[in-house]
């Protein structure tokens, strides 16, 4: 099944939604409104994408958007469609949970959570998954300040001086110069 | 010297409707041998019956997704060894082929060849690995030896070939660092001579042993219902009877052109996707890898082990959503390029992560010892866990 078979069947499905098709290369996406994805993974469920495999969190400020990818695979369509529900910027962001579809949701939603801060409606138990409970701020996010202590405890962190982060200047800490 | 009464104490309780057995909350980890790593796992137990096991991740947490956004797109190869420490040549070659898509580059013959000869040879080392200590974890030491001995030949080769024996930084994007030379092809042969007829050893020693079959079978039975609703990979899902490898269902590199079956769980010692399954399915896959070796030691192209990439690699703006096949399930990678050398975003998918997931589900009111065998079949790695 290809991508634009995908993309018409749902389109199709649900009339009246949006969905966008986003050209990036060399994998597209469908972009669609938050409260359509627990439907659209449901439809595509039916349609022999049956695994969820990832749920990733990647944060714009350039476009002020954070972006919810959501990869959802199929084994007899040997393809993966990729969907993306792109949300405002800024905290307190919130998205309907999978959880009722998807026992593997539960963790792959925790870590957005605690990497990106968006706030799952529904989940069953909101809490930070790799990070201490206790933790500051999102980590994943692109203005996020590493704390200089946890507890009291200096954070020794390669890129706490070195400006701003994703400068190509800055040496690399480990590897890849040698 | 008073006298110990046997008659007495006993009759005293007999109104057992006042007795109630207390839950105990159990702290197994981080620092346990049985959790393969930093893995907590809060197990309420009553008496010896788990009640629930509540796995507490993130001990082994090191940023690799915030690492990457700050290097360039081969500096973060050494991080990438770090992921799933046990297989990092896997690891490497999953990164290297989500770059090289998106930048469109064709990897030489020649790489293409040594890459899938090392990826397999670290699939053989890995799944010796898990083989040595589920024994230990289930009682038998003796497997553990074994495994490692194998396992050394392995890193031998590994470190004749890059100079490191656990973390590699060898798969580079555009080919591998270091050509092979006929020196270490003949040690990779002599290594495939030697390991052939030790798997079905190991059989006859741990996978047909008594003991072991009655650990290990009917215990954390996984069917294919659980595995698609985790989004289970790799040998999980495989042992739930479910064909499904992607070297073979969605070819990548070289894997079209290559003759080998993919083994999977039948159930024949007790419930289709049990322990035992799970244990056979990765020693038959050893026998596939040596299989797919064999097919390519002797044919090694001649060229470049390296294509022509510049210092600094620039894919074009875009993202990728690219899976590859590792011992421990399918490592997903989701790399956004915003056009410069670093990666805007790398996310890292773990098969690991998802397998300790489902452990609390495997849980309820099975044996304390059953859970150590369940956590020991799933064969986690806590660096790809947490990344």
């Amino acid at each position: 099944m290809t991508f634009d078979a995908i993309l018409e069947k749902i389109t199709a499905r649900f009339p009246g939604v949006t969905f966008t098709k986003g050209e990036t290369k060399p994998d597209p996406f469908i972009a669609l409104p938050k409260e359509k994805i627990v439907d659209v993974v449901k439809y595509l469920n039916e349609l022999g994408f049956e695994s969820l495999h990832c749920i990733s969190g990647v944060d714009y400020p350039k476009t002020n958007t954070t972006e919810v990818v959501y990869h959802v695979a199929s084994f007899q369509h040997r393809t993966t469609v990729c969907l993306k529900v792109i949300l405002p910027r800024g905290d307190g962001q919130s998205i309907p949970t999978l959880c009722g579809l998807y026992r593997g949701a539960n963790w792959l939603e925790r870590e957005v959570f605690d990497m990106n801060g968006v706030t799952f409606e529904g989940h069953p138990d909101m809490r930070r998954i790799l990070c201490p409970e206790d933790w500051v701020g999102y980590p994943l996010k692109k203005d996020y300040v590493t704390p200089d202590f946890y507890k009291g405890m200096p954070v020794p962190l390669y890129f706490a001086d070195q400006g701003e982060a994703g400068d190509p200047g800055q040496p690399s800490p480990a590897g890849g110069g040698h | 010297m008073a006298t110990l009464d046997t008659e007495q104490p006993l009759a005293k309780h007999q109104a057992t409707e006042n007795l109630r057995t207390d839950e105990l909350l159990l702290n197994m980890g981080p620092q346990h041998p049985s959790t393969h790593g930093v893995l907590r796992v809060i197990v309420k137990t009553d008496g010896e019956i788990v009640k629930a096991a509540h796995p507490e991740i993130g001990y082994l947490h090191r940023c690799f997704e915030k690492h990457s956004e700050n290097v360039d797109y081969m500096s973060v190869m050494p991080y990438v060894d770090r992921l799933d420490y046990l297989a990092s040549m896997n690891n490497e070659q999953g990164f290297a082929i989500a770059v090289e898509k998106m930048l469109g580059l064709e990897v030489p013959r020649r790489a293409e060849y040594i890459r899938v000869i090392i990826a397999e040879l670290q699939r053989i080392a890995s799944h010796l690995m898990a083989f040595g200590t589920y024994g230990l974890d289930l009682g038998a030491f003796t497997a553990f030896m074994y495994g490692f001995r194998d396992r050394e030949m392995i890193l031998d080769i590994f470190e004749s070939v890059c100079g490191a024996r656990l973390l590699y930084n060898y798969m580079w994007i555009g080919g591998v660092a270091r050509d092979i030379t006929p020196d270490q092809v003949r040690m990779i042969k002599s290594f495939c001579e030697y390991f052939k007829p030790k798997i079905d050893e190991y059989n006859t020693l741990v996978s047909y042993n008594k003991i072991f079959i009655e650990r290990t079978r009917d215990v954390g039975v996984i069917d294919l219902d659980t595995c698609k609703s985790y989004g289970l990979t790799g040998v999980m899902l495989r042992a739930a009877g479910f064909k499904w490898d992607l070297r073979k269902d969605m070819p990548y590199s070289i894997y079209k052109e290559l003759e080998f079956d993919v083994p999977v769980g039948n159930g024949e010692q007790g419930t289709l996707g049990d322990c035992w399954d799970r244990h056979i399915v990765r020693m038959r896959e050893m026998a596939q890898s040596v299989r797919i070796i064999e097919q390519l030691i002797d044919g090694i192209p001649a060229g470049p082990s390296r294509g022509k990439i510049g210092k600094v690699p620039k894919p074009p703006a875009g993202e990728h959503w690219s899976r590859t096949e590792c011992p421990r399930g399918e490592l997903g990678f989701y790399i956004v390029s915003d056009g410069s050398t670093n990666p805007y975003r790398v996310k890292c998918k773990s098969p690991c992560f998802m397998n300790v997931a489902t452990l609390n589900d495997l849980s309820h009111g099975v044996m304390v010892s059953d859970l150590i065998a369940t956590l020991g079949s799933f064969d986690i790695v806590l660096g790809e866990v947490d990344r």
